[in-house]
């Protein structure tokens, strides 16, 4: 059976950009070579639109319109750098780095000095901006949560549910600043429907989730990126055949990923994958 | 869903008891290869829209919801724990934690603190409560601005109930019994629980009619006559219903949205009481026009009359055969399931409803796909409010002609209007399109207090402010929108000066702080940030140049980036109160806090 690739016709920053139908404002400004920053979108997730710092302004709609959700139309006009977009995007990550901790957040920090965003600028004499104000929840060996660090993005709940492991551990509780990710009754992971695939970490873009080895390595001052390596190899311990990006330092793992684009597990992982190392460093192996 | 955690904690008699009075025993089971095979995504065709009336029969059986409970919830209607209790934690009516205070054994009693009940001595009655040894829950508007400050009782173990019900019709409506009143025609006259009453002064003749008529002709009369949507879009109902008519081969509904919220709106809460089989036909109407066979009323849990109302209509309804299997005798099924929400302004947004009422978290969704298309559970959905649909009974059975001999030629036939604040009559009227605001003010009778107009709240916390220099203005879409304001779901609150504004705007800056479901950041962070702002305002008597450079700043944010009209309207009460200089002139400074644009 053959398909026959609908194109749609539209124009971004007053360029002609022909693009397969179905295809986001997103897609299309990468294709044509635009870079729009994004948070609580990722490859391997179902687009929420939530964090709204990818909007854009699409000629005859009043309020801006996520790129990131939003399907290309025909004979669309969008503008991706008007001054209207510019106030937003900026507004956004001034209102997330007012509010939590965006030290881990490295690429959000290239957008904010990008779009000018002052988040100091809401602390005054005599007026301190609101924050999330979390402390770790260090519950077990493999990983902890830091939603001090949580911008809301709602990627872990999707990777922990309908989006990869279907295993609903998570959800978003509360309400509006109050809003947090949580177990029922926050009840610790070890008790809770967690199964440790680590996906949360997988796809966490502040470090709100991380491994417990990076966390403590933070703390100690002994984490440090520049000197990594990440070694791509195929993981051990069934035959379905994950791709397991190592990351190591002084010869030692301090974490597991797998890439986003990877056929097999779209980023995603099991327990084994994630987590199983430890048989090849054993504290006696130095 | 064999795989399905669930954790240690079990349900009592009492919650296991209570859960089935609310749903019933779901009989169908997901298969464990289907679960397999779909995953979660198809779990929202099953169970999951009982959840809310099971959360609600737990909340009233024990006055919380203990982990045992929603244990018991979650695998009756297999939903994950953690989502349970992420639905649970997103309503104002639902506890997690015990309640330990000795005076919550029977209800918890809850007393308005929005800007009516504000300027009404709310604080007094709270104090005297409080003396008499109730803890009261500070609730957002309850819907009752007319009979300011407004109380609601949660029951626990009993219905829910609230105190001002007792009070007689006539105060709540002052024009009752005015021969010329449309939509109010009913109120206070028609025994609001007799279908025989209802039918004897012309009820169901207008669905009699309109099936004779067929679904095409009724949506052409609803079209020609220019009604739109009365919560505050004001989207044409003719173009809504015949987009929904026009979709095929999926189930499709009308729902009515009784989740009135706004503060300062009380319309459908009377209508409903007083006039339930009006919503009841309309609603079946409505479902024949556009092809609709599901019919659902999600109205707000503070309306504990209404909804009792409602559902004795739909019962009598469905003896009398006017729903179910042939309605009305029009060959077509329809049914009406009614479900409450459990406090929250936000599920009034047509989309966060939609989520509500299938079981989720009340989080608006991304706008288009519409309604229309992708209304509940993502099916064509047509939704409209109790006064819209009253509206279209009157359309049928006259004729869209007689419909716009009234009102204006862009705002065709009559309004509700929630007059509140300085008032001595307050209450609901209706009058025609092009009233001005100074004749409704006339109407509600002079000013209470010793003080003069300063302002008029209008369209409730989502609308604006406008000054005495506005009563000449004729109240329709087009001239409130020209003068910069709107009528929104039909709320005039009157401000005299001397009432403390700042107190007011700070509160309903606190209002969005506290409705803002949490997803999108411009709203999230920018209500609190609004907020800051107001409090500063309040607490020092002006803005400190940095601050005030930010108001702008941030209500531009959340008008263009948030996702819903919650966020888009969240700066427009504040921003129109700064323009006017109702706060500069509460702390008896003169300067401007914004430039007028």
């Amino acid at each position: 059976m053959t398909v026959t690739e609908v194109s749609v016709n539209l124009t971004i920053n007053g360029q002609a950009v022909s693009v397969p139908e179905g295809t986001s404002i997103h897609k299309a400004c990468e294709s044509a070579g635009i870079e729009t920053p994004t948070l609580c979108w990722a490859e391997n997730l179902t687009p929420v639109n939530v964090c709204r710092v990818c909007v854009v302004e699409v000629e005859g709609s009043r309020a801006l319109v996520p790129s990131c959700a939003r399907a290309v139309e025909d004979e669309m006009v969008v503008q991706t750098d008007s001054p209207r977009v510019r106030h937003s995007r900026k507004m956004v990550l001034e209102f997330l780095g007012s509010s939590v901790d965006l030290s881990q957040a490295t690429e959000l920090a290239e957008w904010m000095r990008h779009y000018g965003a002052d988040p100091d600028r809401y602390d005054q004499p005599g007026l301190v901006a609101e924050r999330i104000s979390e402390e770790p929840k260090i519950q077990d060996d493999l990983y902890i949560r830091d939603y001090d660090k949580c911008v809301l993005c709602y990627k872990c709940v999707e990777a922990c549910g309908d989006d990869a492991q279907h295993t609903y551990a998570i959800a978003v509780s509360g309400r509006g600043f109050d809003a947090r990710i949580s177990t029922e009754f926050d009840t610790v992971l070890p008790d809770s429907a967690c199964v440790y695939c680590g996906n949360c970490i997988g796809v966490c873009p502040t470090g709100a989730i991380q491994f417990k080895t990076e966390f403590d390595m933070r703390a100690a001052g002994e984490w440090r990126p520049d000197e990594q390596d990440v070694t791509t190899t195929v993981c051990s311990f069934c035959g379905v055949g994950c791709n397991l990006e190592l990351h190591t330092q002084d010869d030692r793992i301090v974490k597991v990923t797998s890439p986003a684009d990877h056929s097999v597990t779209h980023g995603h992982l099991c327990i084994k994958g994630r987590f199983g190392w430890q048989y090849v460093q054993p504290p006696t192996r130095k | 869903m064999a795989d399905l955690f669930i954790g240690d904690d079990i349900a009592d008699e009492i919650e296991t008891a209570a859960v089935k009075a609310a749903i019933g025993v779901p009989t169908a089971v997901v298969r464990e290869t289907e679960r397999l095979v779909y995953g979660g995504a198809n779990r929202r065709h099953d169970h999951r829209h009982l959840l809310l009336p099971a959360l609600h029969g737990l909340q009233n059986a024990k006055g919380w919801i203990s982990p045992g409970g929603l244990n018991h919830v979650c695998e009756l209607l297999q939903v994950p724990p953690a989502e349970a209790y992420g639905v649970a934690t997103f309503y104002e009516m639902f506890r997690l934690d015990e309640p330990d205070h000795p005076s919550e054994v029977a209800h918890v009693t809850h007393v308005c603190v929005d800007a009516a009940c504000q300027i009404a001595a709310n604080e007094e009655l709270i104090a005297e409560l409080e003396s008499n040894g109730e803890h009261v829950h500070r609730s957002p508007c309850l819907g009752q601005c007319e009979r300011a400050p407004a109380q609601f009782r949660q029951g626990i173990g009993r219905p829910d109930s609230v105190p001002a019900d007792a009070v007689e019709v006539a105060r709540q409506i002052p024009q009752q019994g005015d021969p010329s009143l449309r939509l109010l025609r009913n109120v206070g006259v028609v025994d609001p629980t007799s279908l025989d009453a209802y039918r004897a002064n012309g009820g169901y003749l207008a669905l009699a009619k309109a099936i004779e008529m067929g679904p095409a002709e009724v949506c052409t009369a609803v079209a020609d006559s220019g009604l739109s949507g009365r919560g505050g879009a004001a989207f044409p109902t003719g173009v809504k219903w015949r987009a929904v008519a026009a979709e095929r081969g999926r189930p499709k509904h009308v729902v009515a949205n009784c989740d009135e919220s706004e503060p300062g709106t009380f319309k459908d809460r009377i209508v409903m009481e007083q006039d339930p089989f009006a919503v009841i036909e309309s609603l079946t109407l409505a479902g024949f026009a556009t092809g609709a066979e599901n019919g659902w009323i999600y109205i707000r849990g503070e309306y504990p009359l209404a909804t009792a109302r409602l559902e004795n209509a739909v019962i009598q309804a469905r003896e009398a055969g006017l729903l179910g299997d042939d309605a009305a005798g029009s060959g077509h099924h329809f049914d009406i399931e009614i479900r409450r929400g459990a406090g929250a302004y936000i599920c009034g947004e047509e989309t966060a409803l939609f989520a509500s009422l299938e079981g989720f978290r009340g989080e608006p969704r991304s706008k288009p796909p519409f309604p229309t298309t992708h209304g509940l559970f993502r099916e064509p959905t047509a939704i409209n409010n109790p006064e819209t649909l009253i509206n279209t009974l009157g359309i049928v059975l006259h004729g869209a002609e007689d419909y716009r001999s009234r009102g204006t030629e862009r705002s065709p036939g009559t309004k509700l209007l929630c007059v509140s604040g300085r008032v001595s009559e307050p209450g609901l009227y209706e009058v025609e399109f092009g009233t001005t605001l100074g004749q409704v003010l006339d109407l509600a009778g002079p000013l209470t207090g010793s003080g003069t107009l300063a302002a008029v709240l209008m369209g409730g916390a989502a609308g604006s402010f406008v000054g005495p220099d506005a009563l000449d203005m004729p109240l329709t879409l087009e001239d409130t929108r020209e003068r910069g304001t709107t009528l929104g779901s039909g709320v005039v609150m009157a401000f005299t000066d001397e009432i403390d504004m700042t107190g007011v705007l700070v509160r309903i800056a606190e209002f969005f702080k506290n409705e803002s479901c949490g997803q999108c950041v411009p709203c999230r962070v920018g209500t609190v940030r609004q907020h800051e702002t107001m409090v500063q305002i309040q607490a020092k008597g002006s803005l400190s140049a940095q601050r005030r450079s930010l108001v702008d700043d941030i209500a531009e944010v959340m008008v263009d980036a948030s996702i819903c009209g919650l966020g888009h309207t969240a700066a427009s009460a504040v921003n129109s109160a700064m323009d006017l200089g109702l706060l500069s002139k509460s702390n008896g400074e003169g300067p401007q806090f914004r430039e007028r644009s």
